[in-house]
């Protein structure tokens, strides 16, 4: 049976505060989603009012959505209805950080942005380099899964997350894993966390590795005249010892997009405004080091660039771009109102074709597009329509093209972008996984009345 | 065991491929812990498909399962605890396909660890994750136990260079997970079952990612007089944003055992020496090799030795790699923990460990990963005395102890299996323990697989002091 919303509103105020629950209709359009509003949302201060909110509402059988920065709204499948948005703001602590063991622990809506701060007062940084960065919170970041252009280097989340604490869909405070850098005590549930969108409990802690920051950090741009130049440059650097710390090849669009309004220059021509895009594809690679090392790091790069142009950017030209290679998914979003991502993850000696795959369906429809590619075999491929999907859209018979053309390979393709309203006309195909039977049997075990609303298995269905 | 459930093994896998005779299963009761437990039979698949019907009859016969590569763990994880079916990987090891271009090998489970990287050694690549027993332990063994080594503090644990995996779970369903391109959809099932210890599934095929040599690598063996000074020098090296691709520690006690077998060169009146390791370009190691070398020597570090080729440093690491064999020449029984504290905690720990081992009037020796925090200190006892058994077990206890008190682990890399579980419940709650069980569920709902590893066998905290049982000093089964 459910409540009436004022005494729903009484229940949760007294679990957290009357002050910590919004009702107001025009605070709560912040909280909604898909054109749906929740009938409350509810800013818990801890762990323990997080779990009594989680065992209110399975009483009561009311949904609920955690939520962060909600910058992801426009991320994965459409947003399940829910009652309740379970806003993390309040839990914004550094637990504990110390930095002679490189760990650290924070509450997960702790703003990653006020974390790199803490971190750099002791030359560390967490290579969690993440879209919406200035507003993203840890819990969101961990949550959605999403990757940054470090983890060319350093790995995903899953490489540096040591431990988690999160609420159960029954309500109880559960942790797995710990706060020191090598352990095998039990199982490592906290890996099943990362990039769940929630759908199988609230993270409410997150320990990390933290890692030394580097002292100078420069990068080569490199042009090429095709994608399949660019990732041959990509193969020559995965063969040499250089070990970059982040490598995209973007494609003509993508660079025009990302590095035509930069306050500091980067060496790259946009093309004349309203003219196609003529601009040839570009490589950035990045590294750190001394003095000694950035010299031989831009000599090798030079030489590994071929026929390709390569310009080396100074630290402030690195900085900037890197911002703006990091924001891409928003960054191309916010380029088209109908814009929606394709991701494409394959093995790298794949890039190419799987590349000149989404041109070709994409060229089909006469749909502009942008990508950006990652050297460990992350596509993001941007169609950036100039109107509205319909029932049968452009979009979606370009997504279908690349499916026909891709889907057998090993990867998988999915849509993490897409404008909340217009999710529900792309079409449903997304690779699913081989193991659905084992993941919807782990949510079950997790959330086993389904009181988060999050289902990203519900792609599958 | 039901003597149809015997022939039908030997009908599926031949009578070759079975093993039921007592004095045949004697070498099936160890693993390199100190635990021990028979099982009813030995089975040896050659392929996944014999794998998944040996499932299939033990699930008929509610018979219990238990995968088995080298035998080389450290926690009893490949023992038969409750009898029934031992899985051995010993005829499934081949390399399946290796990927250059895409720095991925498919292998079996039995692929010996150090075969992979020699395999692939003239590509440029190599298997990074190197436990000390590489030379046995089987991949299959690594991904079951997320074994780690020396060189994991620069390159990670075996999870983080595991892709994909094909496993048959107890109900003799054959599935895949994860995927050789990176970040497949939905959950990360692959991260969940690697260190799941043998309890989800048997693991029949491994995608691991290969790594790409380093252009150089300096090994440098700093001496000290102190403890202490080893322990700082660690500290600091950290502090200074220096992560070495490896730093080993051994106490004086072990110094001198390692020396009388390995002969490497250690000089047998230090109270430590560290073994470090940095790797990368030329001019990376070259800076890094002086920045630590100067580090060591600010600490008071006696000599600071660089292995001047490939030979010496091969001579080094041999003999921290063969520490535990040493110790079983000198003493015939001992007990290794495997704690984890955080690493600033170094020094203090040694001194509570120095205490602990002046208190009980043991030898307790320390060899271990000093770069991320994980000890092995090896406690010496003699089996026959009564007494001194237990106050081994009781000083092992109050290291772990002091371990947990410093917000650390009660193992690094060795796993829990039937040797820690009674500690558990010193780091996790209840409801942590019961959403692991569920977990566990999903994989393996009888419990046929693996049954009575890593979660306490009583429940209640009052009961996790039964005392574990020592080689040698246990009755035999």
């Amino acid at each position: 049976m459910s409540m009436a919303a004022a005494a729903i509103s009484e229940n949760l105020g007294a679990i957290v505060g009357p002050a910590q629950v919004i009702t107001n209709s025009q605070q709560l359009r912040a909280y909604g989603a898909g054109g749906r509003t929740p009938k409350a949302a509810i800013r818990p201060g801890s762990d323990q009012e997080v779990a009594e909110v989680v065992r209110f509402a399975r009483t009561e059988k009311l949904t609920l959505m955690p939520t962060g920065a909600r910058t992801k709204r426009d991320m994965n499948i459409p947003t399940a209805e829910f009652d309740l948005a379970l806003d993390m703001g309040r839990l914004d602590r550094v637990v504990a950080y110390d930095p002679g063991d490189l760990t650290l622990s924070v509450e997960a809506g702790l703003p990653l942005a006020s974390l790199a701060g803490v971190l750099a007062e002791h030359q560390q940084l967490l290579p969690l380099v993440v879209p919406f960065l200035n507003r993203a919170t840890v819990g969101g970041t961990v949550a959605s899964g999403v990757d940054s252009p470090l983890r060319q280097f350093y790995g995903t989340a899953r490489d540096y997350v040591l431990g988690m604490e999160f609420v159960t869909g029954d309500g109880r405070v559960v942790k797995s894993g710990g706060r020191v850098v090598k352990n095998v005590s039990g199982y490592d549930l906290h890996k099943l966390m990362i990039g769940s969108f929630g759908s199988l409990g609230v993270i409410t802690k997150v320990n990390f590795r933290t890692f030394p920051l580097w002292t100078s950090m420069r990068a080569l741009l490199a042009r090429f005249v095709s994608a399949r130049d660019a990732v041959e440059m990509r193969h020559r650097i995965a063969q040499s010892p250089l070990r970059p710390l982040t490598l995209e090849i973007l494609s003509p669009k993508a660079a025009e997009l990302l590095f035509r309004d930069l306050e500091v220059p980067v060496p790259f021509d946009p093309p004349p405004i309203g003219a196609p895009s003529k601009a040839p594809w570009a490589l950035l690679v990045s590294f750190a080091g001394t003095a000694r090392v950035l010299e031989r790091y831009e000599r090798d790069l030079r030489q590994l660039a071929g026929a390709g142009e390569a310009a080396v950017l100074d630290e402030s030209s690195t900085a900037a771009a890197l911002a703006r290679v990091r924001e891409f998914s928003p960054i191309a979003l916010e380029s088209s109102p109908f814009a929606v991502i394709i991701r494409m993850n394959v093995l790298p000696g794949e890039m190419a074709q799987a590349l000149d795959a989404a041109a070709l369906a994409a060229a089909r429809q006469e749909l502009p597009w942008a990508a950006m590619a990652r050297g460990v075999g992350v596509i993001d491929f941007a169609l950036l329509p100039g109107r509205p999907p319909g029932q049968r859209s452009t979009a979606g018979r370009v997504i279908e093209g690349v499916f026909e053309a891709f889907g057998h390979r090993e990867g998988s393709i999915t849509i993490p972008w897409c404008r909340e309203e217009y999710k529900e006309a792309m079409p449903a195909r997304r690779t699913p996984p081989h193991d659905l039977e084992q993941m919807r049997k782990i949510r079950e075990a997790f959330d086993p009345t389904k009181v988060f609303a999050p289902d990203p298995l519900q792609a599958w269905i | 065991m039901d003597s149809r459930l015997l022939d039908d093994l030997k009908q599926l896998l031949g009578q070759q491929g079975v093993l039921d005779k007592p004095e045949d299963l004697l070498l099936y009761e160890y693993d390199g812990s100190v635990e021990e437990a028979r099982p009813d039979c030995v089975v040896f698949p050659a392929r996944t498909a014999d794998v998944v019907k040996t499932v299939q009859l033990a699930a008929r016969h509610r018979v219990p399962l238990v995968g088995r590569g080298a035998g080389t763990g450290l926690s009893g994880g490949a023992l038969a605890r409750e009898g029934g079916i031992v899985i051995s990987f010993a005829r499934m090891n081949r390399i399946l396909q290796v990927d250059v271009e895409n720095q991925r090998a498919r292998v079996q489970p039995g692929v010996v660890n150090a075969d992979l990287s020699l395999a692939v050694r003239h590509t440029g690549l190599h298997f990074a994750p190197d436990p000390s027993s590489q030379k046995a332990c089987t991949i299959g063994g690594n991904v079951s136990e997320n074994s780690g080594g020396p060189h994991t503090l620069a390159y990670g644990v075996t999870t983080n260079h595991v892709l994909a995996l094909e496993v048959v779970l107890p109900a003799g369903e054959l599935v895949r997970l994860g995927s050789a391109a990176v970040d497949p959809p939905g959950y990360d099932l692959t991260g969940v079952f690697v260190g799941s210890e043998g309890t989800f599934g048997l693991v029949t095929e491994i995608t691991v990612r290969l790594t790409r040599l380093p252009e150089a690598a300096k090994t440098l063996l700093a001496v000290y007089d102190g403890v202490e000074d080893a322990t700082q020098t660690v500290c600091e090296i950290t502090a200074r944003g220096i992560t070495p691709a490896a730093c080993e520690m051994m106490d004086g006690w072990t110094i001198r055992a390692v020396e009388e077998y390995v002969h490497a060169g250690f000089p047998l009146d230090a109270a430590a020496v560290l073994l470090i390791e940095v790797d990368g370009l030329h001019e990376v190691v070259e800076a890094e090799a002086e920045a630590v070398a100067e580090v060591c020597e600010k600490h008071r570090a006696r000599s600071v030795r660089v292995a001047r080729d490939a030979a010496e440093r091969d001579l080094l690491w041999k003999g921290r790699k063969n520490a535990f064999g040493a110790v079983g020449r000198v003493s015939p029984s001992y007990y290794t923990q495997d704690g984890v504290i955080p690493r600033t905690k170094l020094p203090a720990t040694l001194r509570q460990i120095g205490e602990i081992s002046r208190k009980y009037n043991l030898a307790i020796g320390n060899v271990f990963h000093a770069g991320d925090g994980n000890l092995h200190p090896i406690i010496l006892f003699d089996q026959r005395n009564k007494r001194q058994f237990r106050d081994a077990v009781s000083a092992a206890d109050e290291i772990i102890e002091f371990c947990i008190s410093t917000g650390g682990s009660i193992t690094g890399e060795h796993g829990v299996g039937m040797e820690k579980d009674r500690l558990m419940p010193l780091l996790f709650s209840e409801a942590d323990l019961d959403l692991m069980k569920r977990v566990r569920g999903v994989f393996n709902p009888t419990g046929l697989l693996n049954p009575g590893k890593i979660f306490p066998v009583s429940k209640g905290c009052g009961e996790i002091y039964v005392r574990p049982q020592p080689a040698g000093a246990a009755p035999s089964k």
